[in-house]
């Protein structure tokens, strides 16, 4: 069964330019248990989406529903969801303890319930040391954990989370991903996570719904938005450095490169759109491939990201250790037709059938 | 530049400051103390030592506790009044309300206004026979009343004046904790079904508290040194019915001109302040921060 379900979801704002569309006839549903991320760079409307999720701010269009309850006009107390903000939200007067079991007194939970319940929490999150502190005399790290314990305690089957990992610094960043998920995992609950940044996305989630002004440019798993993007937007959007989009012209016999006479890539349906190729799936090569210049040479340790250009177009290549290569020599670059991705005009993917053939040439 | 022209440069520097402050504020002071315990010097008559003669004048004088007893009751109503007006303003108007620009300026009014003026408005408020007041009690038939010229209802009626005057000013201080609060804390207590009044007794007052504290000591200080009201609209009648502590002093100094009585009931009330100050601070404090 579906955990939850939006339909033409819709959020306007109303300012001196007119009115935005902050989220735009949104629909997906999630999975029971699994855990869900908005993606998307800024102002696309992610955060608002999860506030729409929350109750926080009411659809001005469209259905939400939670464990096939329909809560579009509930109040945020009656959706049986917790919630972690990206400020964490933690009320600096009570002890860690009292911001942990906040809810548990709201509602009239028996004292022994809560002491029960908070001492699993506790436990669980590594808090039982701290549970007298206040909030200020805490890590970042640890104020993090307070809030997740605020939201865990609750027992409630979602729980949405708003950037929540954004205020801490890279290792935590990394821990604290991995502890998320896994306690995602052992406590079944359905979790909606906004993030921006898509190293989070792509490492914690079953499924990624990647949104852009409002709209969603694709909802699928993380493998699925790296192998098979639905447009440029996605291609642009997923994998650092991104994929590499060269626009394609008519050519003779083909499709090419902008600004090479060749070789011919695709069919000469395809010019006009893009061809796209992730820089980790190039190789420099001698013998076969597309010629390209070399332009600059970043050396990162385990790899060095070569940038390069073919005709008019800028080409980045990722080749472990040190390329041995200089700027402005000439090389050859060549990559698998599976590596092959094709864009129409509009940036929408074109189906891989019939266009691979004529590029297993150069492969 | 020698050791010693460096010094004399130092204390040149501070020397207006110190010149001022101690003009102004520290020899008053010291003298107001001294002169307590002297007596009035009259024409050829200058001063002699009478110890606590002055004070012994002060245990026995009715109208010095007929003022002390006036400004605690004007204390004790005047101030959780205003203070909470003021938080239920600041409450209002940090919401979304139609205008609430204009709200906070109108809140804030009093205290822009000079006092003397607001003064002039009220007494057209509480005017006989043809005040506002009047006027408006007589359209629903209330026989008519002399507020401020009666006992029992001058100094009530000094004291919603003040609550008025005060109120918006406190607002203000209000009004900045509020807007410092995040609203995510809101919405967290809301996700946990905490009623608003819930969120407001558990979060938001605790969260408040150290500018209440604030608040209240500038409202003890502020019902102490009340007189310009008084000296506009009743002049501490009838019957000393309005005569608070500051007031009084002002009479005994500058219309009977007894300047030690005045300098010893300065003392008085001085001692109260400073004994509410520290009061207030050292028991207060312990409770009202939470970092």
């Amino acid at each position: 069964m579906s955990a939850i379900v939006a339909e033409n979801l819709s959020k306007h704002w109303t300012t001196a330019d007119g009115e935005v569309r902050a989220v735009d006839r949104l629909s997906f549903s999630f999975d029971q248990g699994t855990l869900n991320v908005l993606l998307g760079p800024s102002g696309c409307g992610k955060s608002t989406t999860l506030r729409l999720i929350a109750g926080l701010e009411l659809a001005d269009g469209g259905r939400v529903s939670i464990a096939g309850r329909d809560v579009t006009d509930l109040p945020p107390s009656q959706r049986n969801i917790s919630m972690v903000f990206q400020s964490y939200a933690l009320f600096p007067h009570l002890s860690v303890g009292e911001n942990i079991v906040f809810g548990l007194k709201v509602r009239k939970v028996t004292p022994a319930d809560v002491g029960r319940r908070l001492a699993r929490v506790a436990d669980l999150l590594g808090l039982s040391q701290l549970l007298d502190r206040k909030p200020s005399q805490l890590s970042g790290g640890q104020q993090q954990r307070v809030a997740l314990g605020r939201a865990i305690i609750s027992e409630a089957p979602v729980c949405l989370m708003d950037e929540p990992l954004s205020n801490l610094d890279a290792q935590l960043r990394q821990d604290m991903r991995a502890e998320i998920r896994n306690l995602q995992r052992e406590l079944g609950i359905t979790m909606v996570y906004v993030t921006h940044d898509q190293i989070e996305a792509m490492s914690m989630a079953d499924t990624i719904v990647l949104l852009n002004r409002g709209g969603i440019e694709q909802n699928a798993a993380p493998v699925d938005l790296y192998e098979n993007p639905a447009n440029t937007f996605v291609a642009r959007f997923i994998g650092t450095p991104p994929m590499n989009l060269l626009p394609l012209v008519a050519g003779a016999g083909g499709a090419v490169i902008a600004g090479t006479d060749g070789p011919v890539l695709l069919p000469a349906g395809c010019a006009g759109g893009m061809l796209g190729v992730r820089p980790e799936h190039i190789a420099i090569a001698q013998d076969r491939g597309v010629p390209a210049t070399v332009q600059g040479v970043e050396y990162l340790g385990a790899d060095s990201l070569v940038s390069c250009r073919i005709g008019s177009a800028a080409i980045a290549v990722r080749v472990a250790g040190n390329s041995g290569l200089a700027a402005g020599a000439g090389t050859r670059l060549a990559w698998a037709p599976g590596a092959q991705h094709v864009f129409d005009r509009a940036g929408r993917r074109v189906a891989a059938d019939g266009v691979h053939q004529t590029a297993t040439l150069y492969a | 530049m020698t050791r010693t022209a460096q010094w004399a440069y130092a204390w040149l520097m501070l020397l207006p400051a110190m010149a001022l402050l101690a003009l102004f504020t520290h020899y008053p002071a010291a003298a107001t103390a001294w002169h307590s315990f002297n007596s009035t010097p009259k024409g050829a008559r200058s001063a002699v030592f009478v110890g606590l003669d002055n004070y012994r004048q002060l245990v026995d004088d009715p109208v010095f506790w007929q003022a002390l007893s006036n400004n605690f009751w004007f204390a004790l109503y005047t101030i959780p009044a205003s203070i909470a007006l003021s938080l239920l303003m600041a409450t209002w108007v940090n919401g979304k309300v139609a205008g609430r620009g204009f709200l906070r300026l109108a809140y804030f009014t009093p205290t822009i206004l000079p006092m003397i003026a607001v003064a002039n408005i009220w007494m057209f408020f509480y005017t006989p026979e043809y005040g506002l007041l009047e006027q408006v009690l007589g359209a629903f038939g209330a026989p008519s009343h002399n507020w401020l010229g009666s006992k029992s209802t001058a100094l009530p009626a000094i004291m919603v004046v003040t609550v008025w005057k005060e109120a918006g000013f406190f607002m203000i201080f209000y009004l900045a904790a509020l807007q410092s609060m995040s609203p995510n804390l809101a919405e967290a207590a809301a996700i946990e079904g905490a009623s608003r009044w819930h969120f407001f007794r558990r979060v938001t007052l605790p969260l408040l508290m150290p500018t209440t504290l604030f608040v209240l000591v500038n409202a003890v200080i502020n019902a102490f040194r009340m007189v310009d009201h008084i000296v506009v609209m009743t002049r501490g009648g009838p019957d000393n019915a309005t005569a608070l502590l500051l007031y009084y002093i002002y009479e005994i100094g500058f219309r009977f001109w007894d300047s030690a009585y005045a300098a010893a009931l300065t003392m008085v009330l001085l001692a109260i302040l400073g004994l509410l100050a520290l009061a207030q601070f050292g028991f207060l404090e312990r409770r009202v921060h939470y970092r």
